[in-house]
């Protein structure tokens, strides 16, 4: 079979017109069952999260924020249950609690552990990055602090998303006065000062919380981390149900949202069914971008003093108390704060990264 | 009344205006204006006009997609809207002694239980679907919503055999509605539309956005299916060509208003109205020895605008029989013999 158009018999050697007469019956086979399914080769059937994620994944910085973001969470969980220290005790040794440990270098040992080095032959988990004024072992302090700065932004990040999509959902699909009451609301809250509402919400919760808390397992987290919980479920929340409204506005004009009502589906399931599937990238993206945002807001209301109580610290408390040693321990401001911006970074880089790999506009 | 009796879908001056803000002012668009018209079982009516003149609105007004304003909608013998306003044998509105309308007994049924029996095949067979959902989701969803099955099996069944019913490979009941073409895409909105073995479908402009000779497929397939099920089609489009074939009466509309409703043959033969012989006029023809010699009646000015709607008859700023009688008031819709309705004064 003469498959390039070249080849063929040419009437005249300039001409593209093919010469009939010199192709016999064999040339005009009917192709074979065989042959025609050949032509009905499809794209191979992907489903919209499969293709998204094989996008993210050719997309180098958000892979690179990915392993980054790997890393760090694989290190707060394991660290604690390897570190034989702990957040909140001065360093102790052999029993007794070593109080001349404090404010050692990195990879420095007390006087009491060169002892007992010594003495017992056995060899004590290093001071990775020293220990802070009070003794206590800085490394896993920075650990666990990060474990509270990342469990603030995305316990956040879930309140805000929540909030905002029945709100946003609700507002968008209903529309009318429905909509023009919800989202007047919405503006009102806009307008008001973030910051002072916070310090001020913040301050108020704290009191009012305490005696709630007292006994169950949130008081470890203190009042002041229940309140700033409360304080981004209270305000943050007005962007997302802001962008999940605009996306239900523009998506349930769609005809095959008309399809489904014409069909007799019920506006709850057409909203959980149709539409918000439809708004899932963007739903997907605003929550990883609002990660970051939390831990910046968490990060400076501890510097402010307002964030976890002692001994728990984040790593804004951190970076604060850091400030009072900055000229002798440098290395105590610059961890937590390099931390806070690899972690603000790679959620940034990797929310961009979803985006252009699930927002199908850009496709 | 043997007439109506037999009518599957009837419809009494259907209105449908929606609310425009002008500034601070609140006005109306008229899109659909004081429209009757009736459906045999198994029949097809063609909707005919040009854009913007409110056909879709018809469609889906008439499919209670949107709430309409005023009218009657009887379907298969029983009242699912109506607004309450009547009218006397010349279809003038009867007012009360206060000058207001009187408003008899209204009727605005829940639409869920018709919604099996009437259905719609949308223009655009990109957006009709949802493209999170597989095919089988998509032609499976109204067989969920009106529980139309026992178990999961017979569900799938279902399906396959509605995909095989429109052409479709079964094997691809797993694919997205992205993978398909858009003759195939529209298959799959119409076998949505039959799955739940409806009496009467909408096809809003369900050709019009295929090439041409996809349409001459599907619109095949449209009548196959009429003759297989026995469905009733309210077939909306704006090629007259298509119409003529499918249908077996036509209505024309202008700005909102029925102009002229006739069979078929009838309408492209012996169109009455000026603004259906515009419309006939403007039919290309595949022969050009023909075209050259036909003439085209060529209408000066625009559409007005639905917002300032000419007073009396809406064709009358573009029709050269127009006279004052025209312009006082809207012509009637009147027999012209033999089912041939025309609403004008002078033709």
């Amino acid at each position: 079979m003469q498959n390039n158009t070249s080849d063929l018999p040419k009437k005249n050697l300039l001409s593209a017109q093919v010469d009939l007469s010199k192709f016999n019956a064999d040339d005009f086979r009917l192709a074979t069952d065989d042959e025609k399914k050949q032509q009905d080769v499809m794209g191979e059937s992907t489903t919209f999260f499969k293709d998204g994620m094989r996008r993210l994944m050719k997309n180098p910085l958000a892979v690179g924020s990915l392993i980054v973001l790997f890393l760090i969470i694989a290190g707060i969980v394991i660290i604690p249950k390897v570190c034989p220290y702990t957040y909140s005790q001065i360093v102790t040794v052999n029993g007794t609690r070593d109080k001349r440990a404090n404010n050692l270098a990195p990879f420095e040992y007390s006087k009491l552990e060169t002892q007992y080095m010594q003495k017992s032959g056995e060899k004590l988990f290093p001071h990775i990055l020293g220990t802070d004024s009070l003794g206590r072992d800085y490394f896993i302090r920075v650990v666990y602090g990060t474990r509270v700065s990342l469990s603030v932004g995305v316990v956040a990040a879930i309140m805000v998303l929540i909030i905002g999509l029945i709100y946003g959902s609700v507002a968008g699909y209903f529309g009318g006065t429905v909509d023009l009451v919800m989202m007047r609301i919405v503006d009102i809250i806009y307008s008001l000062p973030d910051m002072l509402i916070i310090i001020l919400l913040s301050v108020v919760l704290n009191e009012r919380i305490t005696p709630y808390i007292e006994g169950t397992a949130l008081a470890k987290l203190g009042a002041n981390m229940i309140s700033m919980f409360l304080v981004f479920g209270l305000l943050y929340w007005v962007s997302m149900a802001r962008l999940i409204r605009g996306q239900i506005l523009s998506i349930k004009n769609n005809e095959y949202v008309l399809a489904a009502r014409c069909i007799g589906t019920s506006n709850v399931k057409i909203l959980l069914r149709h539409i918000i599937p439809n708004c899932l990238s963007v739903i997907i993206i605003t929550t990883a971008l609002q990660v970051p945002s939390a831990i910046f807001t968490e990060s400076y209301l501890s510097f402010l003093g307002l964030g976890v109580s002692a001994p728990l610290t984040s790593l804004g408390s951190l970076a604060n108390s850091a400030r009072e040693g900055l000229q002798s321990y440098p290395h105590r401001l610059i961890v937590p704060a390099v931390l806070i911006c690899l972690i603000v970074l790679a959620l940034n880089l990797l929310g961009d990264g979803l985006r252009d790999a699930f927002d199908s506009k850009l496709n | 009344m043997s007439e109506s009796e037999k009518s599957l879908l009837k419809v009494e001056h259907l209105k449908q205006y929606f609310p425009v803000q002008n500034g601070f002012k609140k006005t109306y668009l008229k899109a659909v204006d004081d429209i009757s018209f009736a459906i045999k079982p198994g029949e097809t009516l063609g909707l005919v006009g040009e854009s913007g003149c409110g056909k879709t609105t018809v469609g889906r007004t008439l499919l209670r997609l949107y709430e309409p304003t005023g009218g009657k909608i009887t379907f298969d013998g029983e009242v699912l809207f109506d607004s309450g306003e009547q009218y006397d044998e010349n279809g003038h509105l009867i007012l009360g002694a206060d000058g207001k309308p009187v408003i008899g007994n209204k009727v605005n049924k829940n639409m869920l239980p018709y919604r099996k029996e009437m259905q719609m095949v949308f223009q655009d067979p990109y957006s009709s679907l949802d493209p999170r959902m597989t095919v089988e989701d998509i032609i499976g969803e109204p067989l969920d919503v009106h529980k139309l099955y026992k178990n999961k099996a017979e569900r799938r069944e279902k399906i396959l055999s509605l995909m095989e019913l429109v052409g479709l490979n079964a094997e691809h009941a797993m694919r997205y509605a992205h993978e398909f073409s858009g003759g195939q895409r529209q298959r799959i909105g119409i076998a949505r539309a039959l799955a739940v073995n409806p009496k009467f479908i909408v096809c809003d402009e369900a050709v019009s956005a295929l090439d041409v000779s996809i349409q001459a497929q599907v619109v095949n397939m449209f009548e196959e299916l009429q003759e297989k099920l026995g469905v009733a089609y309210l077939f909306i489009a704006h090629d007259l060509l298509v119409v003529h074939h499918i249908s077996d009466r036509i209505a024309v509309m202008y700005l909102g208003h029925m102009m002229e409703v006739a069979e078929s043959d009838e309408l492209n033969n012996n169109p009455i109205h000026p603004y259906t012989l515009s419309l006939l006029s403007a039919v290309p023809i595949p022969d050009p020895e023909t075209a050259r010699k036909s003439k085209r009646i060529i209408l000066e000015g625009d559409v007005p605008s639905p917002l300032r709607m000419p007073t009396g008859c809406p064709f009358r700023t573009r029709c050269r029989y127009a006279t004052e009688q025209c312009a006082a008031e809207m012509p009637p819709l009147t027999d012209r013999g033999n089912g041939h309705m025309v609403a004008c004064w002078n033709k």
